[in-house]
């Protein structure tokens, strides 16, 4: 045991340790931050640059008074002109786009309203055009018809479902958008640590095996001391990384709002026209603190650990058998991430249907449960579904790290060829020790 | 004492009789060196006695008791012929963690690596990565880590491949003083020069199979052929006798076989008869490298694969 102790500290720290590491776990959230506050920034920026519109409103449909809140568009209008005069001169006037409005229009005819430009007016600006427009004939229409316009957004007002589970603690409302993202969202973690620390034990052994460091090593340590070793450590740097991550978000996200106040006026100023009139961010948050946000975490941490650990050590492996070409080491670990990406397409089904006959399989099966379970995590799923997933990755876990031990302890010490199939599985069955 | 018995060793893999009814034993304290060509099966016994490999059968006593590789791995350094270290890792802390990993405490480790960095010179490295050293400075460093925690059996699979001989002697030294201070060293390679120089006491495998055991005294004499080198200048019609064949004739020395029942004395007294002058007379020993050849060639140089059942 002081042994792997003595393993793991050193494959822990030597990650650690390394600038790379701590570019790669500061940088990421960062960057996904940074990538988030551009496009804030852009969609809030766009508001400034608002198309300008010269309108020639020879229809009174506006009466110089349209209603432009919170559109892209600015419409200025002109007078004393007429279509074909001004055609010629907007562009000079500073206006991107010229609308003509003609006098004879009975509502029926819109086809007629013209919006003249030099080149093709983007969609958003178009549509808000047409948006502005419509609104004013509807309301018009209305009036003329004797109906109150206020009276007719009331009647028109959409219907909104709110789904109430019922558990035991009593009605929890169920935000289905928030499980969702949660669901897929822990789905896809786990499949990405998978993913990447797997890869780095394949490049670790098979680096120990190039460097002919593993002969040295195992005349002092047991190779299965250091398969584990490795794994563990490298795991270890996981879980950190993990936890600097979710410190780091936890940390921007309180600062956002500190950095751009306007941010969340916007966000709330936007949903002010929607007659739910509640945030988006409100929703997010009421949505989170709805979901069992401790099963979560304490089956994320147990599907990591179980997902990685199985996967590791089959990552050891292959790493353990092949030599310093690359493309070999591509065809092996083939068949390994698979089954991983497998899992990744049934979660992708499972957040949307958890209870369908494949998601449960999926669950259930040690190679993709640690991915479609944390797909079905936030929704609930039967207690023996759970409980006979762990066991069944602890069980694989077990065997694939007997098995895989067993390559490995032959595989570092072999030089030269690439093994078939066939040698590695009578290495994985092969007796291990006659004598004891 | 013998520090280390192997009896009747067997290993076999999947297509070869890699150790096929091995035996032999080492005195403690001594130099021995395992010899044979390529392939004979000499990295397999050697990991066989590193604890790396279980005999299929056979036993193996270290110190006295059957050999037991989670305890004894303390008293065994090895330095297998592939080898290497951490390229990444910086030279002091692999130095210490590869003393560690055989059992010794932090405290130990650091006194005994820093004690061979100073008689190696090497303490201005401490920093350094390996990445950044010859290949004979990390030769240097991987001799080190062998025998960091004083081991009692030391394991040097071709310990100079790849030293200048500069290097090579500092090596060669250390191994006499290690020797010199207890420590047992099995020494595996197949340049005979340095087992002449080194060695004690010899094993020669080939295929799996040892064909020669014993000092390399001993083993000379015993191939010995007769062969004697007379330093005098002798001219043809001296030559004209049964006692003797020339093997080589030389201006003023020559190779003589003696005929089984002539003495050295009968050879000089003829000589001297002749009226022959006579600077220098000995006997030729065979170079280990000879007989080695000789023992050697005629089987197939490389091994065939076999089925094994």
């Amino acid at each position: 045991m002081k042994k792997i102790k003595l393993i793991v500290s050193r494959e822990y720290f030597t990650r650690v340790k390394k600038k790379s590491f701590l570019i790669t776990t500061i940088l990421v959230p960062l960057v996904i931050i940074a990538f988030y506050a551009a496009i804030i920034a852009i969609t809030i920026d766009g508001d400034n640059e608002k198309q300008k519109v010269a309108v020639l409103d020879d229809a009174h449909l506006f009466n110089g008074k349209p209603d432009t809140s919170n559109k892209t568009v600015v419409f200025t209008f002109i007078s004393n002109e007429t279509e074909k005069s001004f055609v010629k001169k907007y562009k000079d006037l500073g206006y991107q786009s010229f609308l003509y409005l003609p006098s004879d229009t009975s509502g029926k005819s819109k086809n007629k309203y013209v919006l003249h430009s030099q080149s093709s007016v983007s969609l958003s600006a178009m549509s808000a055009i047409e948006d502005i427009i419509n609104n004013t004939v509807r309301t018009k229409q209305l009036i003329s018809n004797g109906i109150d316009p206020k009276e007719f957004d009331k009647l028109t007002n959409s219907v909104s479902l709110d789904n109430t589970i019922d558990t035991k603690e009593g009605e929890k409302k169920s935000f289905a958008g928030v499980a969702y993202a949660v669901s897929f969202g822990c789905g896809f973690l786990i499949y990405m640590m998978m993913m990447i620390y797997g890869t780095q034990v394949m490049r670790g052994v098979t680096e120990e095996k190039t460097n002919r460091i593993a002969e040295v090593m195992v005349s002092s340590v047991k190779p299965f001391q250091l398969m584990m070793g490795k794994i563990l450590g490298i795991g270890a740097v996981g879980l950190t990384q993990f936890a600097i991550w979710i410190i780091l978000m936890a940390g921007m996200q309180l600062a956002i709002p500190l950095i751009f106040p306007d941010m969340m006026n916007h966000i709330n100023s936007s949903n002010l026209n929607n007659p739910e009139g509640i945030s988006m961010v409100a929703t997010a948050l009421q949505g989170l603190s709805s979901l069992p946000l401790t099963k979560i975490i304490l089956s994320f941490l147990f599907y990591f650990l179980g997902g990685y650990l199985t996967y590791a050590s089959i990552f050891a492996a292959v790493g353990s058998v092949v030599s310093e070409d690359q493309q070999e080491a591509q065809q092996l670990v083939f068949p390994v991430i698979m089954p991983i990406i497998l899992g990744f397409v049934i979660m992708t089904k499972a957040v949307n249907e958890p209870n369908s006959s494949l998601a449960v399989f999926g669950s259930l099966f040690p190679l993709t449960s640690p991915i479609v379970m944390m797909g079905r995590i936030t929704y609930d799923i039967p207690a023996w579904q759970i409980g006979l997933s762990m066991i069944l990755l602890i069980g694989s876990f077990l065997f694939f790290t007997w098995i895989t031990g067993k390559i490995y302890r032959t595989g570092i010490l072999m030089y030269g060829k690439k093994p078939s199939w066939k040698e590695m599985i009578k290495w994985a069955f092969a007796k291990s020790n006659p004598k004891k | 004492m013998d520090i280390l018995e192997l009896q009747s060793l067997k290993k076999y893999f999947a297509t070869q009789k890699a150790v096929d009814d091995i035996s032999f034993n080492i005195k403690e304290g001594s130099i021995f060196g395992l010899l044979g060509p390529n392939g004979a099966g000499k990295t397999t016994l050697l990991r066989m006695i590193t604890g790396i490999f279980y005999p299929d059968s056979g036993n193996i006593i270290f110190n006295g008791k059957p050999f037991n590789p989670m305890d004894d791995i303390i008293n065994i350094g090895y330095m297998p012929e592939e080898r290497g270290l951490y390229k990444k890792m910086k030279i002091g802390e692999q130095a210490l963690y590869l003393a560690r990993l055989k059992g010794m405490s932090k405290n130990d480790a650091m006194a005994s690596v820093k004690k061979w960095f100073v008689k190696f010179d090497m303490e201005s490295w401490w920093n350094k990565k390996v990445e950044d050293l010859s290949k004979g400075m990390s030769q240097k460093l991987q001799f080190v880590t062998t025998v960091v925690h004083e081991p009692k059996l030391i394991i040097l699979d071709e310990p100079f491949s790849g030293l200048d001989p500069v290097n090579a002697n500092l090596i060669k030294e250390e191994i006499f003083n290690l020797s010199k201070n207890g420590s047992t060293i099995i020494f595996s390679t197949h340049r005979m020069e340095q087992v002449e120089e080194i060695c004690d006491h010899i094993v020669l495998v080939n295929k799996g199979q040892k064909l020669l055991d014993g000092t390399v005294q001993q083993i000379r004499q015993d191939f010995k052929e007769n062969i004697y080198k007379l330093g005098a200048k002798v001219m043809a019609e001296h030559l004209m006798t049964y006692i003797f064949d020339v093997v080589k004739h030389e201006p003023d020395q020559m190779l003589l076989k003696l005929q089984k029942e002539t003495t050295t004395n009968e050879l000089l007294k003829y000589f001297i008869n002749q009226n022959v002058a006579i600077h220098s007379f000995n006997e030729v020993l065979p170079s280990l490298n000879d007989i080695f050849i000789k023992l050697v060639e005629g089987t197939t140089a490389t091994r065939q694969f076999q089925n094994i059942n």
